[in-house]
C-alpha cells in the first residue's frame, strides 16, 4: 500500500463539497457572461486592444491617412510652389519665445530666417540658418488659394508664417526653392493611396484565384497554382522595372498613376491567393463546413455565411501585411524613374532628388524626410498587420 | 534521391516555360516592334537603313508573323545557339554584355546569401530560445526595422555615411587605381572596401526577415512533444535544443529560400544601380529606359533561372536534410 | 501477475505533499495539491482522473519537466534506491543533478508516440543516444545493444528497423521504440503517462503486455497514468485518483474498485460500469417484421493512387470500404465497430455521399412512397435525403461553427430548407434545445461558451431540428470524458424512443456499443467481418478477429481480468 495515512482518512464528506453536480447542463453566470456572447470581432478587439505596439500602430496608420486627406489644408505652401532664389536651403529651427530687447521672454512662434553664406572653394552661395532674423508663424494662417479636393476653395492653411508674403521651410528646400514639408505632405496622398488601392486590387485577384483555387481544387487548382509559382519565383524589382519601362512617357498623369498601381499589384496577389487557397483548403474538411452542407446550405451560402466570415480577420491581417510592400515598390520605382514621375508627387519622386551623392551631401534633408516617412509608414503597417494576425483567431487558446 | 532529382527538374520545366513567356512579354510590351525603332532612330542619326537590311531582320525575327512563332524563334535561339537577340543600344549581340555582368550578380548574391544565412540562423535560434528576453526584444526591433527600410534608401544612407565618417569612394567595385590594374592582395582588399555596402544592403531585408521566420518556427517546435521526451533522456539543453527543434526548424528555415532568392536578386538589381555597380541591374535599367528589349529581356530571364536554380539547390538540401521528403 | 509480491517491497521513490502551481494572468492555478504517493519496487501505481486532473503534471513534476509558468511549489519528491536518496523537487531543472536521474534512473513514455519521437532522426539514433550519454558506450556497443533493446520489446527484425524513421513504423511499433528507449539503461522507476491512449485496443493490450512484462524481468517502480479505469483494472497493484488536482482516494486496486469510499471514485467507477452491459432504457426493437429502413448493399470505396511517372514504387488502389451490406430496421441501433483504419468513419460517409462510393448501392425507404436509391440522387435529391438522414460528429469543437451563435447553428438547417422563420424558428429552437437537455435562454451564446459535452447537445438540437428519421453518429461520444460520455447515451436513448429514431453508430467504443446498440457490425479492413445481436457480439462471437478484438478490451473489474486472457488472432 503507497499511500499517505492521512489522505486515507479524509472524510467523504468534506470531499463532496466540491463535486459539481452530475448533470452537466448547468451554467455558472461568471465573469465570462460577456465573453458567451461575444462575437468574432468583439473578441478580435479585446485581443487586439491588449497589444500596444500596434494601437499605437493603429493610430499612425489614421494619422497618416488624415494628412493624405487633408494634404491641401495642412500644407503651408502648394506643391509646385518655386522660389529659386531659395535652393536648397536648410530646415528651419521653430521656436516658441522670443528674447525682448530688455532680455525678457515674449511668446511669439517663429521660425528663424537665413543668411546667404558664399563658399569661397567651391563658388556657391549657400544658406544657413540665422537664429537673429525672426519669422513670425501660426496655426490657422492664410496663404496661397487652393482647391480641397478640387472642390473647396480656401486659403486657410493649418501652419505657416502669419505674413504670407514670408518664406518658411520648415524641413528645408529643393533644387528649385519647393517646400520640402508641403511635397512631402502631398505625397503622402499619393504614395499612401497607392497602397491602399494596390492591395484592393491584390485582394480581389487574390481571394477571387485562391478561393476558387482552394474550393474547387483540381485541374483548376493545379493551374492557378503553376501561374502563382511562375510570377512569385521571378525576381520582383527587374519584373516592375519591366513592365513599368512600357508605360509610355506621353500618358497622362492619373493613367501612369492607375498603371503603376496596377502593375505593383499585379505581383502582390500572389502571396495573398496561396494563403486564402491554403485556408479554403483547410476549411473545406473542416466539420462545421460538412455540417453547414449536411443542414442544406447552397455552395454560395456555404462560402459566404461559413467559410468567408473564417477567413475574413485573416485577410485583414494579411491585406494590412501587404501594404508595406506596394508602398516600398512605388517608391522604388518612382526612385528610379519608370514609376511615377514629375509633376507627380509622390514619397518615390521626392527621393528621385536625392539619387546622387552630391546632392545627399549637400542637402540630406532631401533623403532623410521622404526616407522617414517610408519607413514610418511600412514599419507601422507591419506593427498592425502582426497585431490583427495575432488577434486574428480569437478561439485559438 | 537521383529520380527525386530528376522529379524536381522536370517539375521545373513548366515553370520555367512561364517565366520564358513572361520575359518574352515584356520584350514585345513597348508599343511598335524593336525596328521601327531602330529604322527612325537611324532616321534621327541621318542614316537610312536599307530595305534588304531590314528584310532580313524581318525574317530573322519573325516580325511579320504571330507572337507563338516570334517566342519560338527567340528560345530556341537561347537554347541551341546561346543567342539572345541584338542589342540596338550597344550594336553588338546581348551575350556578349550580360555574362560578365550575370556573373557578377552571381557572385554578390552568393555573398549576400551565406551572410544573411550567418547572421539570421543564430540570432533567431537565440530569439526563439531566450523569448521575450531583452536581446530578443532588441533583435526584434532591429529585424523591424530592417525590414521597413526600401534596400534602395539603405544603399543610398551607407553610401552617404561612408562618404561622410569613413572617407571612402563609393560607387563601382574598384577604385580608379585599382580599375585596370592586375590582381594583387591590395586590390582584392580594395574589392573588400567596395564590396561591404552592397552586400550589407542587399542582406539587410532578407536576414530581417529570415530572423523573424527561424524564431517563429523555432519557437513552435520548441513546445512539440519530442522535446519533453529529448529532455527526459537526459540531454543538456544546448546539445537537445541544437539536435532536435533546431535541426527540424531548419527544413522550413531552408526552403524560404523560394522567396529569399528573388528578393535577393531584386535588391541586387536596385543596390547596383544606386552604387553604380557593373552589375545586371544599371544595365538592365538603361535597356528598359532605351527600349533595348532583347537586352532587357535576357537579364530579366537569366535573372529568374537564376532564382530557379537556387531553388533546386535548396530543394535537394532538404531532401537530404529530411527522410520525409526523401523517402515519401 | 504480481498481486503476490510482499506490500513491504521496497519504496524507489516517495512523492509527498507536492504541489505544482503555474503563474497566470489573474493568479496562481494549483495544477496538483498536496500529492504524496508511493512507488515500490516490482509494483504498479495508476494514476487515474479525468481530463485536467492533474494527473500528467504530477508525473512531468517527478522528473522536473515541467515547462513555465509552471513550477513546483512545495513538496518533497525523494528517489531513494542505490545510493544516497535525492529530493528531485529541489534540484535545479536545467542542472546536471537531475540529467543524471533522467533517463537513467527513471524513464519516462509518452502518449503519442508519433509526436513524441524525431521525424528526423532513425529510431536507433534516438535510443543510441541515451546509451551514449548514461552509459558511456561506444558507438558500436551502443548500436549492438540497441538492436538488443528493439528485439526485447518484439520489433521484428531489429537489424534493419533500427535505420528507420518514425513515420516508416505503425503506431504500436513506435510505442515499442519509445518503450525500449526509456527502458535503455534499465531505469528504478518507469513513468507511463497515458502510454496505450493513442492506440487500438488489439494494440493496447499488445503494448501493456509489453510493458508490464519489461517491468517484472527489471524489478522496476510504475507509474502510470490513465484515465481507463478498464486498463487501470488490468495492470495496477494500487490506485490513486485524482480530481481537480487532488488524490481522492488511494489503496489497493481490489479495495478501490471494490469498496471506493469517496464519491468522485464512486461515480466514476459507475459511469464505467453502466458501459459493461446494454442500457437499461433500452426497450426491445419495433417488431422484427419491420422493414429495413436503410439497405446497404456491396458498398465500396477505392481510391485509385495519383498516377506519377517517376514513382519508384507502384502505388495500388486502397480499398477504403470494400463490400459492405447491411440493413438497418426501422427504430433500431445498429452499431459499427472496428479499430482505426477499418474503414467504419468512410462507411458512414459514403451513405450520405459526403464521399462518393465506388461500387454498391444504398436504398432508403421513407415514410411514404418507393424506396430511394441514393446513389441515384440528383442535388435537390440528396439535400432532401440529407434531412432525412443526419450526422452527428465526433469532435464537438470543430463541428460547430466558432463565429455563429447557438440559435444561428440550429436554426441554419431550419432556415435554409425554408422550413420556419421568425417567432416559430425562435420558438423550435428553444425546443430543440430544451429536447436535449439545454436551458433555451442560452441560445444568444457562442460555442465557446460551453463545454465539450454541451457542444454536443447542441449538435444534436442540430441534427434534430429537422425530424430526421436516421442518425449516423459518428464517434459521438468519443471525445467526452467517461462519466459525461454515459449521460449523452442516456440522452440518445431517451430521444430515440421519444422521436423514433434509427441509428447508425460508429465507435471504436465496445462498452459504448454494447450500452447503446440492439445489433453491430464489426468491421476490419473495409469489410463487415461479423455482424448479430450486441449481446451476442459481445460475449460470444464467432469470427476470430472479433474473438480477438472483445477479449482484448479492458475489464473494469481486478477480479476478472481479461486482458491477459485474450485470444490472440495469427495474421
Amino acid at each position: 500500500m503507497s499511500l499517505e495515512p492521512d489522505k486515507a482518512f479524509m472524510s467523504a464528506a468534506d470531499l463532496t463539497a466540491d463535486l459539481p453536480p452530475e448533470e452537466e447542463t448547468q451554467f455558472v453566470a461568471s465573469a465570462g457572461a460577456s465573453a458567451a456572447v461575444a462575437g468574432q470581432w468583439t473578441l478580435m478587439l479585446w485581443k487586439f486592444r491588449r497589444q500596444k505596439v500596434a494601437m499605437a500602430s493603429l493610430f499612425i496608420v489614421l494619422l497618416l491617412y488624415l494628412v493624405a486627406i487633408l494634404a491641401e489644408f495642412l500644407a503651408p505652401y502648394g506643391v509646385d510652389m518655386t522660389r529659386p532664389q531659395y535652393t536648397y536651403a536648410p530646415p528651419q529651427g521653430i521656436s516658441l519665445f522670443v528674447t525682448g530687447a530688455d532680455g525678457g521672454w515674449q511668446f511669439l512662434p517663429h521660425a528663424s530666417g537665413y543668411k546667404i553664406v558664399v563658399d569661397q572653394e567651391a563658388m556657391r552661395r549657400t544658406f544657413e540658418v540665422d537664429p537673429d532674423k525672426i519669422i513670425p508663424i501660426g496655426l490657422f494662417v492664410t496663404g496661397e488659394t487652393y482647391k480641397l479636393w478640387g472642390l473647396f476653395e480656401s486659403n486657410l492653411h493649418f501652419i505657416g508664417p502669419t505674413n504670407p508674403a514670408d518664406t518658411v521651410y520648415f524641413l528645408g528646400s529643393d533644387r528649385i526653392g519647393r517646400d520640402v514639408l508641403s511635397r512631402l505632405i502631398y505625397g503622402t496622398r499619393i504614395s499612401m493611396s497607392i497602397g491602399l488601392v494596390g492591395v484592393v486590387i491584390s485582394l480581389a485577384l487574390g481571394v477571387f484565384l485562391g478561393g476558387i483555387s482552394g474550393y474547387y481544387g483540381g485541374a483548376l487548382d493545379t493551374a492557378i497554382q503553376r501561374l502563382v509559382e511562375v510570377v512569385s519565383a521571378m525576381p520582383t524589382i527587374p519584373l516592375w522595372m519591366g513592365l513599368a519601362a512600357a508605360i509610355p512617357l506621353a500618358w497622362p498623369p492619373a493613367l501612369v498613376y492607375f498603371t503603376v498601381t496596377a502593375i505593383v499589384s499585379l505581383l502582390g496577389w500572389t502571396s495573398l491567393a496561396r494563403e486564402v487557397r491554403g485556408r479554403f483548403f483547410a476549411l473545406r474538411e473542416e466539420d462545421f463546413v460538412t455540417a453547414a452542407r449536411l443542414d442544406g446550405s447552397s455552395e454560395m451560402r456555404l462560402i459566404f455565411r461559413h467559410m468567408l466570415p473564417s477567413i475574413t480577420s485573416h485577410l485583414l491581417a494579411m491585406v494590412t501585411l501587404a501594404v508595406p510592400a506596394m508602398i516600398i515598390a512605388e517608391t522604388s520605382l518612382s526612385f528610379l524613374g519608370i514609376g511615377l514621375k514629375p509633376p507627380v508627387v509622390s514619397w518615390g519622386v521626392l527621393l528621385q532628388d536625392a539619387q546622387n551623392l552630391r546632392a545627399i551631401a549637400n542637402a540630406p534633408w532631401l533623403l532623410f524626410w521622404p526616407a522617414l516617412a517610408v519607413m514610418v509608414s511600412v514599419l507601422s503597417f507591419n506593427f498592425l498587420g502582426d497585431g490583427l494576425r495575432d488577434a486574428a483567431d480569437p478561439y485559438d487558446n | 534521391m537521383l529520380s527525386f532529382i530528376l522529379k524536381r527538374v522536370l517539375y521545373m520545366v513548366p515553370t520555367l516555360i512561364g517565366m520564358s513567356l513572361v520575359s518574352f512579354f515584356i520584350i514585345q510590351l513597348p508599343p511598335g516592334d524593336f525596328l521601327t525603332s531602330l529604322i527612325s532612330a537611324i532616321a534621327d542619326s541621318g542614316q537610312s537603313l536599307d530595305s534588304a537590311t531590314v528584310a532580313a531582320l524581318t525574317a530573322q525575327y519573325g516580325l511579320d508573323q504571330p507572337f507563338y512563332v516570334q517566342y519560338w524563334k527567340w528560345i530556341s535561339g537561347i537554347l541551341f545557339r546561346g543567342d539572345f537577340g541584338w542589342s540596338f543600344d550597344w550594336g553588338q549581340p546581348v551575350s556578349k554584355l550580360i555574362w560578365d555582368r550575370m556573373g557578377i550578380t552571381l557572385f554578390v548574391s552568393t555573398l549576400s546569401l551565406i551572410l544573411i544565412w550567418a547572421v539570421a540562423l543564430p540570432i533567431g535560434i537565440y530569439s526563439a530560445v531566450k523569448r521575450y528576453s531583452i536581446g530578443d526584444h532588441i533583435f526584434t526591433l532591429l529585424g523591424f526595422i530592417g525590414l521597413a527600410i526600401p534596400t534602395f534608401i539603405m544603399a543610398l544612407v551607407l553610401m552617404y555615411v561612408s562618404y561622410k565618417f569613413l572617407g571612402q569612394s563609393v560607387g563601382g567595385l574598384f577604385s580608379p587605381e585599382y580599375q585596370d590594374a592586375p590582381w594583387s592582395w591590395a586590390k582584392l582588399w580594395d574589392l573588400c572596401l567596395h564590396l561591404w555596402i552592397p552586400i550589407v544592403v542587399i542582406a539587410t531585408n532578407s536576414t530581417a526577415a529570415l530572423i523573424r521566420v527561424m524564431r517563429a518556427n523555432l519557437s513552435d517546435e520548441l513546445n512539440k512533444p519530442y522535446v519533453v521526451t529529448a529532455r527526459a533522456k537526459g540531454l543538456s539543453e544546448f546539445t537537445l535544443i541544437m539536435r532536435y527543434p533546431v535541426r527540424i526548424a531548419l527544413n522550413p528555415f531552408i526552403s524560404t529560400i523560394g522567396w529569399v532568392l528573388p528578393a535577393l536578386i531584386s535588391g541586387v538589381t536596385i543596390t547596383a544601380i544606386v552604387l553604380n555597380l557593373p552589375m545586371a541591374g544599371p544595365l538592365l535599367l538603361r535597356a528598359l529606359v532605351s527600349q533595348d528589349m532583347y537586352l532587357a529581356g535576357a537579364f530579366i530571364l537569366l535573372m529568374s533561372v537564376l532564382t530557379l536554380v537556387g531553388m533546386l539547390i535548396s530543394d535537394i538540401l532538404l531532401a537530404v536534410l529530411d527522410p520525409r521528403i526523401r523517402l515519401q | 501477475m504480481t498481486t503476490d509480491l510482499p506490500t513491504t517491497a521496497p519504496t524507489v521513490l516517495e512523492v509527498r505533499s507536492l504541489s505544482v502551481e503555474f503563474a497566470l494572468r489573474g493568479g496562481t492555478f494549483t495544477a496538483a495539491r498536496d500529492v504524496g504517493f508511493k512507488l515500490q519496487a516490482g509494483r504498479t501505481l495508476c494514476l487515474v482522473g479525468e481530463s485536467g486532473s492533474g494527473k500528467s503534471v504530477t508525473a512531468r513534476a517527478m522528473m522536473q519537466l515541467i515547462d513555465a509558468p509552471g513550477r513546483i511549489a512545495r513538496g518533497n519528491i525523494m528517489l531513494g534506491g542505490a545510493g544516497a536518496p535525492v529530493d528531485i523537487a529541489t534540484l535545479n531543472p536545467r542542472g546536471e543533478a537531475i540529467r543524471a536521474i533522467r533517463g537513467r534512473r527513471i524513464g519516462m513514455i509518452f502518449q503519442e508516440p508519433m509526436s513524441s519521437l524525431s521525424p528526423v532522426h532513425t529510431i536507433g539514433a534516438q535510443i543510441v543516444e541515451v546509451l551514449r550519454l548514461h552509459l558511456k558506450m561506444d558507438a558500436k556497443q551502443a548500436r549492438a545493444r540497441t538492436i538488443e533493446l528493439l528485439r526485447q520489446v518484439e520489433i521484428p527484425d531489429p537489424e534493419r528497423n533500427i535505420d528507420r524513421y518514425t513515420f516508416e513504423f505503425s503506431g504500436g511499433m513506435r510505442q515499442r521504440a519509445m518503450i525500449a528507449m526509456a527502458l535503455a539503461c534499465n531505469p528504478q522507476v518507469l513513468i507511463a503517462d497515458e502510454p496505450t491512449t493513442a492506440l487500438d485496443v488489439t494494440t493496447q493490450a499488445e503494448v501493456l503486455d509489453l510493458i508490464s512484462r519489461m517491468q517484472r524481468e527489471l524489478g522496476m517502480a510504475m507509474l502510470l497514468i490513465t484515465h481507463d479505469m478498464g486498463v487501470v483494472a488490468e495492470v495496477a497493484d494500487d490506485v490513486a485518483v485524482m480530481y481537480r488536482g487532488k488524490i481522492v482516494e488511494a489503496g489497493p486496486v481490489d479495495e478501490v474498485f471494490h469498496n471506493a469510499r469517496h464519491p468522485y471514485t464512486r461515480r466514476l467507477l459507475s459511469s464505467v460500469l453502466k458501459l459493461e452491459r446494454t442500457s437499461e432504457l433500452k426497450q426491445a426493437p419495433a417488431a422484427a417484421a419491420a422493414e429495413p429502413i436503410l439497405s446497404v448493399r456491396d458498398l465500396g470505396k477505392v481510391y485509385q493512387p495519383r498516377k506519377s511517372l517517376l514513382s519508384r514504387t507502384p502505388k495500388v488502389a486502397v480499398k477504403a470500404v470494400d463490400g459492405v451490406s447491411f440493413d438497418l430496421m426501422a427504430g433500431e441501433s445498429l452499431g459499427i465497430v472496428g479499430e482505426s483504419g477499418s474503414g467504419k468513419t468512410t462507411l458512414g460517409r459514403l451513405i450520405l455521399r459526403i464521399v462518393e462510393p465506388t461500387d454498391g448501392a444504398v436504398t432508403y425507404r421513407p415514410q411514404s412512397g418507393a424506396p430511394i436509391d441514393v446513389r441515384g440522387l440528383d442535388k435537390q435529391g440528396l439535400r432532401n435525403l440529407h434531412q432525412q438522414v443526419r450526422l452527428i460528429f465526433q469532435d464537438p469543437f470543430a463541428s460547430l461553427n466558432p463565429r455563429m451563435t447557438v440559435r444561428q447553428i440550429i436554426a441554419d438547417p431550419l432556415v435554409v430548407n425554408r422550413i420556419a422563420s421568425g417567432a416559430a424558428l425562435e420558438a423550435r429552437v428553444s425546443e430543440l434545445l430544451g429536447m436535449v437537455g439545454l436551458d433555451p435562454a442560452v441560445m444568444e451564446r457562442y460555442p465557446h461558451a460551453f463545454s465539450g459535452g454541451q457542444r454536443q447537445r447542441i449538435g444534436i438540437a442540430r441534427a434534430l431540428a429537422l425530424n430526421p428519421r436516421i442518425l449516423i453518429a459518428d464517434e459521438a461520444t468519443s471525445a467526452l470524458d467517461v462519466s459525461i460520455r454515459s449521460q449523452m447515451l442516456d440522452l440518445l436513448l431517451e430521444l430515440q424512443q421519444r422521436l423514433g429514431l434509427s441509428f447508425l453508430f460508429i465507435s471504436h467504443d465496445i462498452g459504448v456499443v454494447r450500452y447503446f446498440c440492439d445489433r453491430v457490425a464489426v468491421m476490419r479492413r473495409g469489410k463487415i467481418v461479423e455482424i448479430g445481436a450486441a449481446e451476442t457480439i459481445c460475449t460470444a462471437p464467432e469470427h476470430p478477429y472479433t474473438k480477438a478484438l472483445i477479449s482484448a478490451v479492458p475489464h473494469p473489474d481486478p477480479r476478472h481480468k481479461r486482458m491477459r486472457t485474450r485470444t490472440h488472432l495469427d495474421a
